[in-house]
């Protein structure tokens, strides 16, 4: 069972991440993969959004969507979830931590339409995940995509003294990359199996 | 068919209703910081809705904290001291706070907000301003394109301010501008006459704020103006002066020359003043009785070009102050104009000894 945990986990981070092998979550890690600093603050808030999430929304689905045979409904569902969720981090983050609030800034509503979010709650009703892999598997999704979005953001910085052709400056280079960053993640598949 | 679609509107429904309920209960339960105490130099107590941020939280009360760009944190003007209850320092203050303010609990008043009771530290002048209605009292051309407005305070009937400081003028909404705006110019009137101020104003083609003066604002009218702002006043020191100003910067500095000429200060003063014709030359004469009525006041008017007859400076007014000017080492300079003619000064005066503490200036924004 915790084996089972780790592994989908890890496989989340690394075999399957969520951003380089799907793609997902690709507007902000575009826009905001400028500092290292700020990738960070948008990663952890990521995470700690898609964790909960990701729970939140199996029992929404498991506990009245299923029920009702409502499942097709899923996708208003998880946005409304979602939606709110991140509001009700938004003010309690503004209450607690003022600090923190200004720091995240326009990151936090960012992450309300951050795809990777949506896109992890369906593949765990996909995949017919439990409660509990659901929490690893959005937390293991959550800690690969920042991890992808600080390493495209410490290229970046360091590119900001390379020479880029004209053309390929900007969004150009930085899919370039990502498709790269992409192949090699790719090299890890096979080191874990995720469950299917 | 029907009880399927009314049951999936229903659950989406319940769903949704319940998260606002949370959102809502979450806004009131832990957004709701109630009524907030703000204590003001440890005498006045203002109580206000808790929420707001300071610097709205005080316009709400009557007190003026100056803010030039409207609360969004750019301008870094709205500073005031916070002893108690302002909470950690945030990102978006750091960059307009020095290591020595942030030590001094000084804050941004447009980024903080209100959440619970306050200490304050707010210096004499943020207290003293207000809004004064006017009335324009005369209007004298100085020249082709720069007139003096007298205005002459009607409630309150007294406007208190140091020599050198400015005010805002309101422009009310009128074909120019769809709400009013507000627009700073400097007292050239003397400080201890507290019933009317004096503003120079220049036209500016096109401008919002001086079309409404040479176009519609005529003798009698009402305006509305305030303030006093501005750091911008002779220093307490006996230190050798000099005034650089061009165009209407001339303003504060005859304040300031009615000031001296009051406590008949000794200093050695020399007032450059920059123009690029004769014609745009004005107050010459005053300036010639201040030279008689201030102990050690000297006026030097630098005309770039000059057609007529002409027997005094010549040239940029950075050369006048090049030729007349050895030594800055133990001088104040006091600039006001427009930024390119400030920087040119202060870059060649600093080459001569000049310092920024003893530099004072007012650019034209």
């Amino acid at each position: 069972m915790t084996a089972q945990m780790l592994i989908i986990f890890f496989s989340a981070i690394f075999t399957d991440n969520i951003l380089l092998a799907r793609f997902l979550g690709m507007c902000s890690f575009l826009a905001v993969s400028r500092q290292i600093k700020t990738a960070v603050g948008l990663g952890a808030a990521v995470t700690f959004v898609l964790a909960c999430t990701s729970v939140l929304n199996w029992f929404v689905y498991h506990r009245l969507l299923v029920p009702f045979g409502l499942e097709y409904l899923r996708f208003i569902a998880f946005i409304i979830v979602i939606a709110a969720f991140v509001q009700f981090v938004e003010i309690v983050i503004e209450r607690f931590s003022p600090v923190l609030y200004y720091a995240l800034g326009i990151f936090l509503p960012l992450i309300t339409v951050n795809c990777a979010i949506l896109g992890v709650s369906l593949f765990m009703i996909i995949r017919e995940m439990g409660a509990v892999m659901s929490f690893f598997y959005g937390a293991g999704s959550g800690v690969g995509w920042a991890l992808a979005i600080i390493a495209m953001a410490g290229i970046r910085e360091k590119m900001q003294k390379a020479r880029i052709p004209k053309g390929l400056e900007g969004p150009g280079i930085t899919l370039i990359i990502a498709g790269i960053m992409a192949l090699a993640f790719l090299g890890l598949a096979g080191a874990l199996t995720p469950p299917q | 068919m029907m009880t399927e679609l009314l049951v999936a509107v229903a659950v989406i429904a319940a769903l949704s209703a319940l998260l606002a309920l949370l959102l809502l209960t979450a806004d009131a339960v832990l957004l709701a910081y109630g009524e907030c105490t703000l204590t003001i130099n440890e005498e006045e107590e203002k109580v206000v809705e808790g929420g707001n941020s300071l610097l709205a939280g005080l316009m709400d009360e009557g007190i003026f904290v100056p803010s030039a760009c409207g609360g969004r944190g750019s301008c870094g003007l709205c500073k005031v001291k916070v002893l108690e209850g302002g909470g950690p320092l945030l990102p978006t203050e750091m960059p307009h706070l020095t290591e020595e303010e942030r030590e001094d609990h000084w804050r941004l008043s447009c980024q903080l907000k209100i959440r619970g009771d306050m200490a304050l530290e707010l210096p004499e002048e943020i207290l003293s301003l207000q809004e004064y209605k006017t009335r324009v009292k005369r209007i004298t051309e100085l020249n082709y394109d720069t007139r003096m407005v007298r205005l002459e305070m009607v409630e309150p009937p007294e406007l208190k301010f140091k020599a050198g400081q400015y005010i805002q003028l309101q422009t009310p909404a009128y074909g120019l501008t769809p709400e009013p705006v507000y627009r700073a110019y400097s007292m050239a009137s003397p400080a201890d006459r507290r019933d009317y101020i004096e503003l120079i104003i220049r036209r500016v083609p096109g401008g919002i704020c001086t079309t409404y003066v040479f176009e519609l604002l005529e003798e009698g009218d009402e305006a509305t103006v305030n303030g006093p702002y501005g750091d911008f006043v002779l220093s307490e020191t006996d230190r050798e002066i000099v005034f650089i100003a061009g165009g209407s910067g001339i303003a504060p500095i005859r304040s300031i020359l009615f000031q001296m000429e009051r406590e008949q200060n000794p200093r050695r003063a020399t007032f450059f003043y920059g123009c690029n014709e004769l014609r745009d030359l004005y107050l010459v004469e005053e300036m010639r009785e201040f030279e008689q009525k201030v102990p050690n006041f000297e006026y030097v008017p630098v005309v770039a070009r000059h057609e007529g007859e002409w027997d005094g400076e010549t040239g940029l007014v950075t050369e006048a102050v090049d030729r007349r000017v050895e030594d800055c080492s133990d001088t104040e300079v006091y600039l006001c104009g427009s930024p390119g003619m400030i920087d040119a000064s202060v870059k060649l005066l600093q080459g001569k000894g000049l310092t920024e503490e003893r530099t004072f200036y007012d650019k034209f924004a």
